[in-house]
């Protein structure tokens, strides 16, 4: 989680100072000063799955794209149909290069018509900003970055709804998943979307970044009768995990498709031309070389990042993702394998510091909340 | 929480507390909170002959993976059978119930070596504030 330009200074969100307060213990995360746990990363996933907790996600790049020819652009740089996107509704969605690969993995938001807001992850914000712009040279959009413009904060969990409803005008009872609207959050303006990254229910919202410690301060005391915790990157992680949500940089990168990923969901061939969508198509049809699948370990140990996987003696993929399943109590984790060893049931062996390590491939997500 | 001043400490986080010729060896305060919340310990067998800096186990929390050093050298009498069930002993009672193993040293003076928990301490302080 460490391997930034270590002569850069490490950049900070306008929460550090808050974070530091609250006791946080602060790590380099990509180039960033971020809080890895503040209790205990146990302590801090439990309150999100039964509770409720806070996260600064003030990291997460915004990139605006507007203007006549703003659908165009994001129709043929991504694999999702944007053009099914409805104003005041947010779409997961891929942002490719010619290649079939990741650029990144993007939610984007419809404001209205011409009108796109893009989430970005935090390392990719200049790449793909600059990539963006690149694509849009000779066409009637505008692109620009607007981060710095941004705190962003994740109020997630069963009771997100109830304790975040008494500080805004938005009415969040009838918000629908993956919907957002604009209004306020304890008088600052902000927008909130029913989104997340932890398979949880609960919201994220934006805000002006002078402003977003008042807030998290206010949403710590109206959650206090819910026990909220402030959470920190390690929570973030073992709960996207689990809910399979993926980790660019862990998971998918620029040479992994979408296909390969197991997003084929948002892979929409019907919308016309995008970049990738030969090789996409191809995968498809023939199948990818390469599938991601959810393991769990069968002996002990955890599967981490970059741990080779073996069949048979042989090299035949690799682990991207790996943890201790807090909700689960198993080491789960996600990997590449060959298509035709990636099966439900399948076993093969993790290499774990020298020790080739049964596992066994389980169907995904390894948790899903109840409705 | 204070460095118990009747052990002795390693650069890589082990402490030693002696009985007679027998140390209990476990991992610091300092260390489990830099670990984390730990998920499982492995420890050798019992009868296991460790020379200093061998490699005595690995412990994995929710977050990494970081290896157990023997500070000292000589055979494992006990291990912590504890652990297997309740691993997080060693993040809520490092130098008690959260202790790994018990080995009968080969070379008392060894112990000598390590650090006083005066200079421990003052060794976390300069590596966390690096």
């Amino acid at each position: 989680m460490s391997d930034a330009d270590s002569n850069q200074p490490l950049k900070k969100t306008p929460l550090n100072a808050l974070e530091r307060e609250l006791g946080g213990r602060m790590v380099d995360f990509g180039g960033w000063e971020l809080p890895v746990q503040y209790s205990s990363i146990l302590d801090e996933h439990r309150a999100v799955r039964e509770r409720a907790g806070i996260f600064d996600v003030s990291h997460m790049g915004e990139i605006t794209v507007t203007g006549p020819e703003a659908l165009q652009l994001l129709q043929q740089t991504t694999c999702n149909d944007v053009s099914k996107l409805e104003n005041g509704r947010c779409q997961y969605n891929g942002l490719l290069y010619p290649t079939g690969g990741f650029v990144d993995d993007i939610l984007i938001y419809k404001r209205a018509d011409n009108d796109y807001f893009v989430v970005v992850n935090a390392s990719n914000t200049d790449k793909d900003y600059e990539w963006l712009a690149d694509c849009a040279k000779s066409s009637d959009v505008d692109v620009e970055n607007v981060s710095q413009s941004y705190a962003q904060l994740a109020i997630q969990g069963p009771r997100a709804e109830e304790l975040l409803q008494p500080l805004t005008d938005i009415d969040l009872r009838s918000m629908k998943y993956y919907r957002f609207a604009t209004g306020s959050v304890h008088g600052i303006p902000a927008l909130v979307s029913r989104t997340g990254y932890t398979g949880e229910d609960g919201f994220e919202i934006y805000l002006s970044p002078e402003e977003s410690p008042r807030v998290y301060r206010r949403v710590l005391e109206a959650g206090r009768p819910f026990e909220i915790l402030s959470c920190g990157l390690g929570a973030r992680d073992t709960l996207r995990l689990e809910a399979k949500m993926a980790l660019y940089g862990n998971d998918i990168d620029h040479s992994t498709t979408p296909v390969e990923a197991d997003l084929g969901w948002i892979v929409k061939m019907e919308k016309g031309d995008f970049f990738g969508r030969d090789v996409l198509q191809r995968e498809v049809a023939d199948g990818p070389r390469r599938k991601l699948v959810g393991f769990e370990m069968i002996d002990r140990g955890i599967g981490r990042h970059g741990y080779p996987v073996v069949e048979g003696g042989e090299e035949v993929g690799v682990v991207t993702s790996g943890t201790q399943s807090p909700t689960l109590k198993k080491a789960i984790g996600l990997a590449y394998l060959p298509l035709a060893a990636a099966a439900v049931g399948r076993e093969f062996e993790v290499v774990i510091r020298g020790k080739e390590t049964r596992a066994r491939v389980v169907p995904t997500p390894f948790y899903k909340r109840a409705k | 929480m204070t460095t118990p001043e009747d052990s002795r400490y390693a650069k890589s986080h082990e402490y030693v507390h002696m009985e007679g010729d027998i140390g209990t060896i476990g991992i610091t305060d300092y260390a489990q909170k830099e670990l984390g919340d730990v998920v499982f310990v492995e420890l050798p067998q019992v009868g296991a002959q460790l020379e200093l800096g061998d490699e005595l186990g690995s412990i994995e929390s929710v977050k990494a993976v970081s290896e157990l050093f023997s500070p000292v050298t000589g055979e494992v009498i006990e291990v912590n059978e504890a652990l297997a069930d309740k691993p997080e002993l060693v993040n809520t009672d490092p130098y008690g119930d959260g202790w790994m193993v018990r080995i009968r040293l080969a070379a008392r003076d060894e112990v000598d070596e390590l650090m006083s928990a005066e200079e421990y301490e003052d060794y976390t302080k300069h590596e966390s504030g690096s």
